[in-house]
């Protein structure tokens, strides 16, 4: 154990909300730049999803950590070593192909995801999951159509989604890893086993990549250690401008 | 319903949501869309953000047939004299009571 | 051939001649009958019509920039998802009011190509930037404030489409001014720097707001044409003024002070006296000079011609899907 202090319950819910919480603030970044009008409601909406799950996880965090930290203590207050959201989800925007690539293959994982919390023995967390799952379900319902329409649109879109895919596709094999934390909460029947997951993320993904006429990426690379507070680059960019305000104006309440 | 719209725009759908069970779908507005599906989905998140519904319809717009103005007379006044259609049209003695 | 010539006949009416055609209009909007899309109306009844409606359209969707500039930084997470919302009601707005100039005879993208090269207009506000985190408290309350003072009159515009929308939009507004009060009264109870922000912000915004309002009526082009045509229901200054009434005692309760050293209360005429509106400032700012006017626009451009390639796939996409399915029995089912 690399912090012996830390909770793992704690811990986890931190992992569960942060990355909803990085990838709902990813997609605050589209306001108003989206490809389509009618795009840009469906995007906010997923934000809106992500960020109130992020907001219930994180509040649900700091009341199982105990030292009176609420969701913007842990949201505004953490320096990038603290935080535990996916790589996937930090990952810059990039053009509309590369933003649903990463909606897609986390969507995908989330759904699983929630769907297996929704029977965790920690009551709260097995609410949110059970309420998050609709959303997520909707989400990849929505991402799911994108790769088609984009794999199988034109030229343009294809190399486009493609060239998104093997960009993202080092960053997947984090999304399965399993470290002490997860042993302790599978042990205590809070967390569930993600690598069990594996077999059904990989079946679905390729059954719509195959479908939308892409190539399942062999890109020879793969990075983790969000778990332990490593992070890309990308990530101190997103909280300085994140958490910018609380921090210039410690003693204001907003 | 003009379809004059130039080459690359996404096709116009029109949008009718049934708010609640036992209600008709009702026409709320209308969408840009390549394909029907595209359509629903953004129907939900255009047209249901505050929960307004429990079913939606599109449909594209033209394929829409509309009467036009120049119908009104000849399509509706016919039957504005044609009182004993409705039932307040019959007077019966109150013996008989509720018919 | 027979056939054919009989229906001529039945067909062939009296054209109707103009003048008797925009006295008829005239009757139906007098007596508050609603213009439908395909009933007549007098082609400048309908350039009017999409000239106001496109614009409208547009300043819900250009209005989306300087919230959005705010909505990464936004300093809870509780803030962060309301104006989310609220920001991607604008959007619906916008489409609502796009879609219902559409049935006009335009088409949105020749809609977003007149806004695009200039020959369309937003609302000259969101040419203003956005600073400190005030400034989104005094856009819902100010910004707001005035847009839907605009808005309810607008419910009872005599072209259909375009009532309706405003109904549905009225409804959906009726929070954005309170989150934007909201704000404006935390960060005006708070510490001595959000203060300074909201003074800050008040006088940063209060002006243009006003200017929202359009020209005085003596001056305004477009005025009395259109109220007679009810497009609108009452006038620039007659809104102006009923929004300083409302607005002015809210601002007292906050504790801020409206830069404006005239504003006095005129109790024989029970409302407010103020000062003037920089009305060269309002030309140089709709005329492009802004803080911001190039790069709203160059924002909106990008989007939209940067968005051609994902657009065109999803049309590539539904035609290959329908030439599959054309051999495929019909599903029905409802």
């Amino acid at each position: 154990m690399n912090r012996p202090e830390t909770d793992p319950h704690f811990e986890y819910l931190l992992r569960l909300g942060d990355s909803s919480l990085i990838l709902g603030q990813r997609l605050a970044e589209w306001c108003g730049k989206a490809p389509i009008l009618e795009e840009e409601l469906a995007l906010m909406n997923i934000g809106l999803d992500l960020i109130g799950q992020a907001r219930l996880l994180l509040s649900h965090a700091g009341q199982v950590e105990g030292r009176g930290r609420d969701e913007d203590r842990l949201a505004f207050f953490r320096d990038v070593q603290e935080w535990r959201n996916l790589l996937l989800v930090e990952q810059e925007n990039g053009d509309f192909a590369k933003t649903m690539a990463r909606q897609f293959l986390f969507d995908t994982f989330q759904g699983l995801q929630y769907r297996e919390l929704a029977a965790s023995a920690d009551s709260t967390l097995a609410e949110i999951a059970v309420k998050s799952l609709k959303e997520a379900e909707y989400h990849q319902r929505h991402s799911r159509n994108w790769m088609l329409r984009m794999g199988d649109g034109t030229e343009e879109s294809h190399t486009r989604l493609q060239k998104a895919l093997d960009e993202l596709w080092g960053y997947v094999p984090e999304l399965f890893e399993m470290d002490e934390v997860d042993q302790a909460m599978i042990a205590a029947g809070i967390g569930i086993d993600t690598n069990a997951l594996r077999a059904e993320w990989d079946s679905r993904v390729r059954e719509v990549l195959s479908e939308a006429t892409l190539t399942v990426p062999d890109v020879g690379w793969a990075v983790s250690g969000s778990r332990k507070g490593q992070h890309t680059e990308h990530l101190g960019y997103l909280l300085a401008e994140m958490q910018f305000l609380p921090r210039a104006y410690p003693d204001a309440r907003w | 319903m003009t379809d004059k719209a130039p080459l690359h725009e996404l096709p116009l759908f029109e949008v009718f949501i049934r708010s609640k069970n036992g209600l008709h779908h009702r026409h709320v507005g209308s969408l840009h869309a390549a394909d029907a599906e595209m359509a629903l989905t953004a129907a939900r998140d255009v047209y249901t953000r505050r929960s307004e519904g429990v079913s939606i319809w599109v449909v594209r717009t033209k394929d829409i047939t509309a009467s036009s103005p120049e119908d009104r007379g000849p399509f509706f006044d016919p039957n504005e004299d044609k009182m004993y259609r409705h039932p307040t049209f019959y007077d019966l003695p109150d013996e008989v009571g509720h018919m | 051939m027979a056939e054919e010539t009989a229906t001529a006949a039945v067909l062939v009416r009296k054209e109707p001649d103009r003048e008797v055609l925009e006295e008829a209009f005239q009757v139906k909007v007098d007596a508050e009958t609603r213009i439908e899309p395909k009933d007549w109306m007098p082609d400048a009844y309908r350039k009017n019509l999409i000239r106001q409606m496109s614009q409208h359209a547009h300043s819900e969707v250009v209005g989306m920039l300087p919230e959005g500039n705010w909505l990464t930084r936004a300093p809870s997470l509780k803030r962060k998802a309301i104006l989310m919302a609220k920001i991607q009601d604008e959007g619906g707005h916008g489409l609502y009011l796009y879609s219902a100039a559409e049935t006009l005879g335009i088409t949105r993208d020749q809609m977003y190509d007149q806004l695009l090269d200039g020959s369309a207009k937003y609302s000259s506000i969101f040419n203003y930037p956005t600073l400190n985190w005030a400034d989104i408290g005094a856009i819902g309350w100010l910004v707001d404030g005035a847009a839907i003072t605009n808005q309810i009159a607008l419910c009872r515009c005599s072209y259909g489409p375009y009532a309706r929308a405003m109904v549905k939009i009225c409804k959906e507004e009726s929070f954005h001014q309170r989150q934007g009060y909201d704000i404006m009264m935390v960060m005006a109870e708070g510490t001595a720097e959000q203060r300074r922000m909201a003074q800050d912000a008040l006088n940063r915004w209060w002006w243009p707001a006003l200017m929202m309002f359009g020209p005085h009526d003596a001056e305004s082009a477009h005025t009395s044409q259109s109220m007679k045509w009810k497009i609108k229901r009452s006038s620039n200054d007659e809104l102006r003024q009923k929004f300083i009434d409302a607005t002015v005692p809210q601002a007292e309760y906050l504790g801020l002070t409206i830069p404006d050293d005239q504003l006095a209360w005129n109790a024989a005429e029970g409302k407010y006296d103020w000062g003037e509106i920089d009305w060269d400032e309002f030309r140089n700012v709709v005329n492009g000079n802004g803080l911001c006017n190039r790069e709203r626009l160059e924002t909106r451009r990008k989007a939209h011609e940067g968005g051609q390639w994902v657009r065109e796939a999803a049309l590539a996409y539904a035609e290959k899907r329908q030439q599959r399915a054309a051999s495929a029995p019909e599903k029905k089912e409802i």
